[in-house]
């Protein structure tokens, strides 16, 4: 056999050079992210993750909105140093139903993975409206905006429905939310279905009271019930220290 | 003369390349004045005015697309019409087609920036744009894709000059990694909100995926298409080794594409992927060092030319910063500097030797090059050139510094420890030693920015001459012509 391989021939044939750069890109990226979705130990099994209630999921959108990601990470790395500023590492489990995922790159603030149930809602409207306020040295703007405005809660349902239609377990469906009471317990599965979503954003602002003010729900209110909830739906004293090395 | 640019007119589009040289600077001004002051509100946070539209998190994705997409992507299609017409010698296959780019790229920027101050945002970094502009893009960049393979199709010369490649690449990988990293489902068709398709860890990999190589392709292979060009024409020699090119080519694009996992070392990222990235960043370095080299050894035995010319200098500088990013880089990956660096301004460091040292620098060299020849004209000044170097390198090394101190110190900060095993520092106190450093890095950035503008102003000043000058021209030969 006799191949003799010139370059020239890719140089001078654009097709041949355009397939070739082609595959050459192509590789690295199936390789390392197809897998992704199919090897099973890549989410851990854990109990407790749920998708956000209405409520929440529309704080989580003005939390997007904010770009609250160029600043604060939500992805707590496993180190001596973290574990005590912030707590336990975070899972993959923990954001799986996270459309976009928030873990960030930068922490010009601090790392708000594990922030819920830590301050007071009280304390969050006051930081968030005036955050040298409650910490002399931030340089977290003011965010005013969000006290004064109203939530927009018309389209709360077709936000559920395009995260259905994505993967979010929100049911619309009697079979999809007996599913969801099998899955999450029929207080979540509740809040999961589509149909009753504007009447259980309601209720839970109404009886979460956020952001103090009883007149109407504002943007706060939605936001700050995303952040109470961040880190808080695994309850890590059911698990052994090492519980999740194995699937790193 | 005459006689060379009315040929020159005919034979090539200049035109298009003329709109996008200048609206490179355009976007470079607008982009680097915002960079500035978001770096400024992060210094004296009142500057954020109680207001969303200027608040930091929906200013920031302002600076990053008006200079990644609006100088960069503006720089490179100049540059790239320029290239493939001058090297394969034949028109671009389609004004058409060309002006179509031009006024949808010029939309996408406007578009996008105006919407990120109104709050809409995919909350993706360096992909902000929600999905009807992501759709224009995609197809803007079919366009542009025809029109590049078209007119290489129609080259008069066999081989592909190597520029070529590099751009062909960079126009394939952005169509790759743009239309995976936005795929989304809108709430509505009459609304601009959309869900990504991937949610957490899948997602994570797929947008560092795409943000990674937004570096890679984007803003390096596109560039060393533009440094393949400029720097020998500049240097008035040949590229330094053929051969290495075909090597570093092959190597850089096939490498690049694992890399983006280094991103997320740490995160809840399965440690197979993110190791992998580590063992092929630092792979990484020899094809980048490949270019390099190529560039700047082109100019061995014309060395005296750093001293006389200052577009030569830009164009060095560039290369040396394109190096010392490319060796920052694999070391940031190794996982044991990212426990440090990650999360820290050291990365936004990175970034700024990257984008304002290699590729900013490199697309005034090249502008520089390039427009006095479309305008048929000399440069107006070469003393705001020799001007324009000083602060632009003055104000990276400024920027770099104060990122790399206030990185570290982050770093150090956060893992530091008390003799009772608690922790030293509290959050609020690492902000606090920033302070300095945010300052620092905004004067650097102001210096860079005015010579941004030295730059535009002598090219504006260049671009009136030229014309000037081509109108005496036309009135001599109508009076010729009318006498004869």
């Amino acid at each position: 056999m006799n191949f003799n391989f010139k370059h020239e021939w890719i140089e001078t044939n654009i097709g041949l050079m355009a397939v070739l750069t082609m595959l050459a890109i192509s590789v690295g990226g199936l390789v390392e992210i197809a897998p992704l979705f199919f090897i099973d130990k890549t989410i851990e099994k854990v109990d407790g993750v749920r998708p956000y209630t209405p409520l929440e999921q529309r704080g989580r959108d003005i939390y997007t909105r904010e770009g609250c990601y160029l600043c604060h990470s939500q992805m707590i790395r496993p180190f001596r140093d973290e574990k005590l500023r912030y707590g336990h590492y975070s899972l993959a489990a923990e954001s799986q139903y996270d459309h976009p995922f928030q873990w960030g790159s930068k922490r010009t603030g601090p790392d708000l993975a594990r922030v819920g149930a830590k301050y007071s809602n009280e304390w969050h409207v006051q930081h968030l409206i005036a955050p040298r306020s409650m910490v002399p040295e931030s340089v977290m703007p003011n965010y005013p905006w969000l006290l004064s405005t109203p939530l927009d809660i018309s389209d709360t349902a077709a936000r559920m429905k395009a995260l259905r239609k994505v993967g979010v377990p929100y049911s619309l469906t009697q079979a999809e939310y007996d599913a969801n009471v099998v899955k999450f317990g029929e207080t979540v599965a509740r809040q999961l279905h589509i149909p009753d979503a504007q009447k259980n954003l309601l209720e839970q602002a109404n009886f979460g009271n956020y952001d103090g003010d009883r007149s109407g729900i504002s943007e706060l209110d939605a936001l700050i019930a995303y952040l109470q909830v961040l880190g808080t739906m695994v309850d890590f004293s059911k698990y052994t220290d090492d519980a999740f090395v194995k699937y790193r | 003369m005459a006689v060379t640019t009315y040929s020159g007119a005919e034979q090539y589009n200049f035109d298009i390349v003329k709109k996008f040289a200048v609206m490179s600077l355009v976007w470079a001004v607008v982009g680097m004045f915002v960079g500035v002051y978001i770096a400024s509100e992060l210094a004296w946070p009142f500057l954020n005015f109680d207001s969303p539209y200027f608040s930091f998190g929906r200013f920031r994705p302002v600076h990053t697309t008006s200079v990644i997409f609006g100088f960069g992507g503006s720089a490179l299609f100049a540059t790239s019409y320029y290239v493939v017409q001058r090297t394969c010698q034949t028109r671009l296959m389609s004004d058409g087609i060309a002006s179509f780019t031009f006024w949808g790229w010029m939309a996408i920027i406007v578009l996008a920036d105006i919407s990120y101050v109104l709050g809409y945002s995919q909350a993706r970094e360096y992909a902000e744009m929600e999905w009807p502009i992501d759709i224009l893009i995609e197809v803007v960049w079919v366009a542009y894709l025809i029109l590049f393979v078209g007119t290489i199709m129609r080259r008069k010369q066999p081989h592909i000059y190597v520029a070529n490649w590099f751009y062909l690449a960079f126009i394939l990988a952005t169509a790759l990694l743009h239309t995976f990293n936005n795929l989304a489902m809108p709430i509505d068709l009459l609304s601009m909100k959309s869900y990504s398709l991937f949610s957490g860890v899948q997602d994570a990999m797929t947008q560092w995926w795409y943000g990674h190589n937004a570096v890679g392709f984007f803003l390096t292979a596109a560039f060393l298409g533009m440094m393949y060009y400029f720097v020998p024409k500049q240097a008035g020699r040949p590229i330094y080794s053929y051969r290495l090119s075909i090597v570093h080519f092959w190597a850089l694009g096939f490498m690049y594409m694992w890399v983006g996992a280094h991103h997320l070392h740490w995160t809840a990222l399965p440690d197979w992927t993110s190791s992998l990235a580590a063992a092929f960043s630092i792979l990484l370095l020899m094809p980048s060092w490949g270019g390099m080299i190529n560039g700047i050894m082109t100019l061995s035995g014309a060395w005296d030319k750093l001293r006389t010319d200052p577009i030569m200098r830009f164009m060095i500088v560039a290369l040396s910063f394109y190096g010392m990013s490319t060796f920052e880089g694999p070391m940031m990956s190794l996982k044991e500097v990212n426990a440090l660096s990650h999360y820290t301004d050291w990365t936004i460091g990175h970034v700024h030797s990257g984008a304002l040292g290699w590729v900013a620098m490199i697309t005034f060299g090249s502008l520089y090059h390039m427009m006095p020849k479309l305008w048929d004209t000399k440069i107006y000044s070469q003393k705001l050139i020799e001007w324009h170097f000083w602060l632009a390198t003055v104000g990276i090394i400024l920027y770099i510094v104060a990122m790399w101190i206030s990185g570290i110190t982050q770093g150090l900060m956060w893992r530091t420890f008390d003799e009772f095993g608690n922790l030293k520092f509290s959050f609020a106190e690492s902000v606090a030693a920033m302070m300095p450093f945010y300052a620092m890095r905004a004067i650097g950035g102001m210096f860079f920015l005015t010579g941004t503008v030295l730059m535009t102003f002598n090219m504006f000043m260049t671009i009136r001459q030229g014309k000037r000058e081509n109108a005496i021209l036309e009135a001599k030969l109508t009076a010729k012509l009318a006498n004869a």
